[in-house]
């Protein structure tokens, strides 16, 4: 017991040690001061610009950024469905898997666009290894890439001055690749490998049992696939069960540096903004805000996987390790349940124990983490997220003190106002009509067979499913059968909504407040870097998803709670 | 001085009864139509009357006919309790405004018809009505003057106590800055003749009176982004709304249609909705009420955004004029020749530093006064000019006094070949040092000695540039003093910035240099040379006083004439801006309890187990309901005296504000609800 919670609090703790250092280096990456990798990537990055002619000190506005980002995305779109389509018989494919129907490939093309991962597939039989490496995992470090390239882009243009144009998307972009995401990916993956994780393109390996039957068992470049789905809270596993699997996640030393790379980028980007602005009271108010917001939702959420589970004392089973049901004796209760609200906090979506089995009080947490979306939240995404929300803020309290609203020098007005509007409402508006469609068609045909378990807790499934693809986590209650023409177009269409508005409003928000006159601070001004606006954004985050959700909450896991 | 024409009390039965008239005028679909939040409740109304009608018929399904008319009866007091707020804060606004015009009702204007002679003569007696922008009227004593205007000739003394308020008269004069008259004031000497500079029905007050009776009144930036948010809030209840009926099908519980509407009114913020624009009007109200008439409801809202205040240093800072404190006689001097030159110099001195020396000597009893009109008989005036910066009296008896400026003074002296004395340099040094300014006086350019004016700083002043300074607002203090004696004052009245030796351009050069660097900056002037800066300045109050092209710059009129004024109006401003947002997070907040009592009623047939989300424990589905829409339609009443008094200001720091606040507002507006749907509930379950 209380080395199970030393060990998740240790996780946490380490996790943010490691996360200041890491936002400093991340705020000296953009700001273009000189790092120890120069060495290695300068010339690299030459090369890239000087191939694909481009000019990374070409400074853009906010729509050239919009569009450098949703022109590559759309690019990469391409490449993915190609590789996916015809994997079957392009090379490097020594399992014999199939090439996917275009459907498939499309849910899969999209959900690893949109950093969600979602998968409709399973990674052993379904992938060659020329796909994983070169779709997937290459999507993987492009797509927490573009999140993080556009976060800094919104660092740049929060700066204390007016100007129209702010940095380059291709030069944030490549450097978040290069800079940020490959040393992590590359640091997690070496202590993954020497932990027992597979790391080989020799196909599968056949084992004796301890029964004597021979099985295969998969292998493959597993080590480098899960370090940068875990860095760029991508999520999507190389294998079917994710980091439940045993060569995906082999022990309790690995769980933890899994766990840690979840977390590292998210709080680390919150550093990196009181660096790189040179307001490191900011950071810590934006820091303590996700923090007390964290802890809120995993202290339950961990008290809770610890008690025995009511149904299994019922049975007369042993209790005294917690609610074990769906979860890993290497890992335990605690870990679990750490894992499940890090995973859903940063909309990584990578799991170490099946979410549909905790208690109805963690699912509660893990979708309510989903619906607020930004404690911490994705690769740079987080940040952007939490960034309507201080809009919000500052423009409510503004008035509160009787002044127009500023954030950092510049007046918030009408237009920015509708964007942030619009964002916020989104994320509602999504999950709450998907699940709605959805729990109406159940309740016209109850026989369609997406539900094994009806009543509150398959509402819990559907309402989850849609959180998931809003909150681009891709985790899921896997309870539900969602491999339907339903689910994979409604989702799917989800997904896209949910990534690329939520960077668009954002960084057109940051652009639009960049150009006006830049305010110096005077005693009027209301201070954004003080407890007090801390408690205000937190309020603010809670109010709205708390007043959005709390019917649908209610219906779903607090009634299956209450009973 | 303040004008009490209208009883501090929010609730006077006059304007209450107005006010409930109006407020059933403004059920017309097209006034309701222009506050969105309150369109959506009343359409709930209409739905609802459709449902009592449904039911009346022989429907069961939705519950008593007695709940649903209840229903219904507590939406109808919710849309007439919002109209009732914005009623009475346009009939308050407008009853202030009534008793200013009252002072300009038809009175007889004796309007100038030709000319005779090439002189201004011949009148005809109209009404004041009739009068055009361009006619010329004549006003005499006794007369009142019938309509705004500038005097082209003339000068008289006048009582403004109508408008202002203050009894003692003013001069008005042709020429210069203080030209203007104000319809409504009296004439109480001599004749002037004016030419009317605003067309009927479109002076200061008529604009004044149309912005409160909401005709043209427009809304101010901070209050179109409010109200997206405000519709922002409403689209989620929308979609919370609409998607729970799929919700309630799959979870098997069946929902009248009184509790979806409910819920969505309960949700959506209507207490602020429908307290919105009260605020704004009693905004507007609150400038009038300190004597200041705002051209646009925006311009009270950028007061409270002030960020540089520019005050004239006379009559704002210091009282008046400066007055004389010393008398310092040249070395060799004796004290009584010199004060005895010095009186004699400023017989003729008209100013107030003039008369200011004679009442020193007296109270001194320095001087023989009653040898004094001997001298002066016959004796020649001379006037002060710019160009001699002093000015004196040439006696018959040949003796020549001069005072002024020490430099003018000193160049006289030595161009008579006399010496200076340097112990009088130094006296004059000290005396600036000081902030006081040096007068030196001479005799057949001979140096008799020095006069010290001293500014006296108004009591009270400091303390109020604390506030501002708390405020964040920065003041600068405008003189045409010279930079020493300006930073005496200055720091004497705890100012935080000066512009000495100023000259109209260097006004309007640091307004835009604030500007520039970001800031907002407000300004008081009444003469036309201010009218750039006025204009320049985001805010610029002109004085009543001031010119025609003064008062068309700025964008406030202080009919008081009182410089000091600007601090009240950046108050108003912030009030305004206070109370909207304050009652918004209350409105928000409310939202809490609300579900807390809506939805376990909502599924409690369905899914027995979320009664454990009744944590207060109301009585049943029904009477939850109902307390939690009553409470939702009480509280927009309750909220009227907040709404028009506004929320006060109080310069602690925004941060310590917005805790405040955050506490009064937001932790009330969660709390509040709790205690009053139970309360409520309490008595409902006697019925329900």
């Amino acid at each position: 017991m209380t080395s199970e919670l030393l060990g998740v609090l240790s996780i946490y703790a380490l996790a943010i040690a490691l996360a200041i250092p890491f936002g400093k280096y991340i705020a000296r990456v953009y700001s273009g001061e000189r790092t120890w990798l120069d060495p290695i990537f300068n010339p690299l990055e030459r090369l890239f610009f000087k191939l694909s002619g481009i000019d990374p000190t070409l400074e853009m506005n906010w729509k050239h950024h919009l569009s450098a980002l949703l022109g590559i995305n759309l690019l990469w779109f391409f490449l993915a469905m190609f590789v996916l389509m015809n994997q079957g018989w392009l090379p490097w494919n020594p399992d014999g898997n199939p090439s996917m129907s275009p459907h498939l490939a499309f849910n899969t093309a999209v959900s690893f666009l949109v950093n969600c991962n979602l998968q409709h597939y399973s990674g052993e039989s379904g992938m060659s290894y020329l796909g994983q490496i070169f779709c997937l995992m290459f999507l993987q470090f492009v797509t927490a890439g573009t999140g993080i390239a556009a976060a800094a882009a919104v660092f740049n243009a929060m700066r204390e001055r007016s100007a129209t144009h702010f940095g380059n998307f291709y030069n944030y972009f490549l450097k978040s690749c290069t800079r940020i995401l490959l040393p992590v990916a590359f640091m997690g993956a070496l202590v993954l490998a020497f932990s027992g994780t597979p790391m080989t393109f020799e196909g599968k390996d056949s084992m004796i049992t301890m029964q004597g039957d021979t099985v295969q068992v998969s292998r493959g470049p597993v080590a480098a696939f899960v370090a940068i789905k875990q860095a760029g809270t991508n999520g999507g596993g190389y294998y079917g069960v994710n980091s439940a699997h045993p060569l995906e996640n082999p022990d309790y030393l690995t769980n933890a540096v899994e766990n840690i790379l979840i977390l590292l980028i998210p709080i680390a980007m919150v550093f990196a903004l009181g660096f790189y602005l040179n307001r490191r009271k900011l950071s810590w108010m934006v820091f303590g805000v996700m923090t007390l917001g964290f802890l809120l939702l995993s202290l339950p959420s961990i008290y809770s996987e610890m008690q025995p589970a009511p149904i299994a004392q019922q049975l007369g089973i042993d209790g005294s390790a917690g609610n074990m049901e769906g979860k890993e004796t290497r890992l335990g209760t605690a870990a679990s349940a750490l894992w499940g609200i890090s995973t859903t906090a940063t909309s990584n979506g990578s799991v170490n124990s099946m979410h549909d089995s905790h208690t109805p009080l963690s699912g509660a947490m893990q979708m309510l983490d989903m619906m607020i979306n930004s404690l911490y939240g994705g690769v740079g995404v987080g940040f952007l997220n939490f960034y309507i929300f201080i809009i919000l803020a500052v423009f409510i309290s503004g008035l509160m003190v009787g002044r127009t609203p500023e954030f950092l020098g510049k007046k918030v007005e009408a237009r920015e106002m509708k964007i942030a509007l619009i964002i916020a409402l989104l994320h509602p508006f999504i999950i709450l009509v998907g699940t709605a469609l959805s729990a109406f068609i159940f309740y016209k045909n109850p026989n369609i067979g997406w539900l094994n378990n009806p009543g509150s807790h398959g509402f819990s499934e559907m309402l989850y499913e849609f959180t998931s693809a809003a909150a681009n986590n891709g985790s899921g209650f896997e309870g539900l059968g969602d491999n339907t023409p339903w689910w994979n177009i409604a989702t799917g269409v989800v997904l896209l909504l949910g990534r690329y508005l939520p960077i668009i409003g954002p960084v057109a928000i940051a652009g639009i407040l960049a150009h006006k006159k830049y305010i110096p601070e005077s005693a009027g001004t209301l201070k954004t870097d003080t407890g007090t606006f801390g408690l205000m954004v937190f309020a603010v985050i809670f109010l709205v998803a708390a007043l959005a959700f709390f019917p649908a909450l209610s219906l779903g896991p607090l009634a299956e709670y209450f009973n | 001085m303040k004008r009490s024409n209208i009883s501090t009390s929010l609730f006077q039965p006059d304007i209450i009864k107005t006010a409930l008239k109006a407020s059933f005028v403004k059920l017309s679909p097209a006034v309701m139509f222009r506050n969105p939040v309150m369109f959506l409740v009343y359409m709930g109304m209409f739905v609802m009357l459709g449902v009592c009608i449904w039911i009346a018929m022989g429907e069961t399904s939705q519950g008593s006919l007695a709940y649903n008319c209840l229903v219904l009866a507590i939406l109808f007091f919710t849309v007439l309790f919002a109209n009732f707020a914005e009623a009475i804060a346009e009939a308050r606004g407008k009853a202030q405004a009534d008793s200013l015009r009252k002072t300009r009702e038809d009175t007889p204007a004796k309007k100038i018809s030709g000319m005779e002679d090439g002189v201004l003569a011949i009148h005809q007696t109209v009404t004041s009505s009739s009068l055009k922008q361009g006619d010329i009227f004549v006003c005499e004593a006794g007369d009142i003057i019938p309509a705004d205007g500038e005097i082209i000739k003339g000068l008289a003394t006048i009582d403004e106590s109508a408008i202002t308020g203050e009894s003692a008269p003013v001069i008005r004069e042709a020429g210069g800055d203080k030209s203007s008259v104000t319809g409504g004031t009296k004439v109480l000497s001599d004749r002037i003749y004016v030419q009317v500079t605003t067309k009927p029905g479109e002076s200061f007050l008529d604009k004044m009176i149309a912005l409160v009776e909401g005709a043209s009144r427009q809304k101010t930036p901070n209050e179109i982004a409010l109200t997206i948010l405000l519709a922002g809030f409403t689209l989620v209840f929308i979609i919370v709304c609409i998607t729970l009926q799929p919700f309630a099908l799959y979870a098997g519980a069946n929902i009248p249609i009184a509790a979806y509407i409910s819920l969505f009114v309960c949700l959506i913020p209507t207490t602020i909705g429908a307290l919105l624009s009260a605020i704004g009007i009693a905004g507007m109200d609150r400038a009038l009420r300190a004597n200041v008439i705002a051209k646009s409801g925006k311009a009270v809202e950028t007061a409270g955004d002030i960020d540089t205040l520019l005050l004239d240093k006379t009559g704002t800072i210091t009282i008046g004029n400066r007055k004389a404190t010393h008398f310092y006689p040249a070395p060799g001097m004796d004290l009584v020749k010199m004060t005895t030159a010095a009186v004699l110099g400023s017989q003729a001195d008209d100013t107030p530093e003039g008369k200011s020396i004679i009442e020193l000597a007296q109270g001194q009893d320095l001087t023989n006064f009653k040898n004094l009109s001997n001298l002066t008989d016959g004796a020649r005036f001379v006037k002060f000019t710019a160009e001699t910066r002093s000015s004196g009296v040439d006696l018959p008896s040949g003796i020549r006094i001069r005072k002024g400026a020490y430099d003018a003074i000193k160049a006289q002296v030595e161009k008579a070949g006399n010496p200076f004395p340097n112990e009088v340099t130094e006296v004059v040094k000290k005396i600036s040092a000081n902030g006081g300014t040096p007068l030196v006086v001479i005799e057949n350019e001979q140096v008799m000695g020095t006069v010290e004016l001293q500014d006296i700083i108004k009591t009270g002043i400091s303390e109020r540039f604390e506030r501002l300074r708390k405020m964040g607002v920065k003041t600068v203090m405008v003189t045409g003093d010279n930079p020493l004696t300006a930073k005496f004052i200055a720091e004497k009245a705890g100012v935080d910035d000066y512009i000495a030796e100023a000259k109209p351009e260097d006004k309007m050069n640091y307004i835009k240099a604030e500007q520039h660097s970001g800031k907002l900056v407000a300004m008081m002037g009444d003469g036309t040379n201010d009218a750039p800066a006025l204009a320049q300045a985001d805010v610029g109050v002109a004085m009543n006083s001031g010119t025609a092209a003064a008062k068309e710059a700025g964008n406030m009129v202080d009919l008081d004439n009182d410089p000091t004024k600007l601090i009240e109006v950046v108050e108003i401003g912030k009030q305004l801006l206070m109370t909207r947002g304050t009652l918004t997070t209350f409105s928000i907040a409310n939202d809490v309890a609300k579900y807390f009592a809506i939805v376990p009623a909502l599924f409690i047939t369905s899914i027995p187990a979320l009664n454990a989300l009744n944590i207060m424990h109301l009585h049943s589905p029904e009477s939850a309901i109902l307390s939690a829409i009553i409470f939702n339609a009480v509280i927009i009443p309750m909220l009227i005296p907040l709404a028009l008094k506004g929320v006060k200001y109080r310069p602690i720091g925004a941060s310590a504000l917005l805790q405040r606040n955050l506490l009064v507002y937001g932790l009330g507006g969660v709390a509040v609800p709790f205690v009053g749907i139970k309360l409520i509930d309490l008595v409902v379950s006697l019925v329900f």
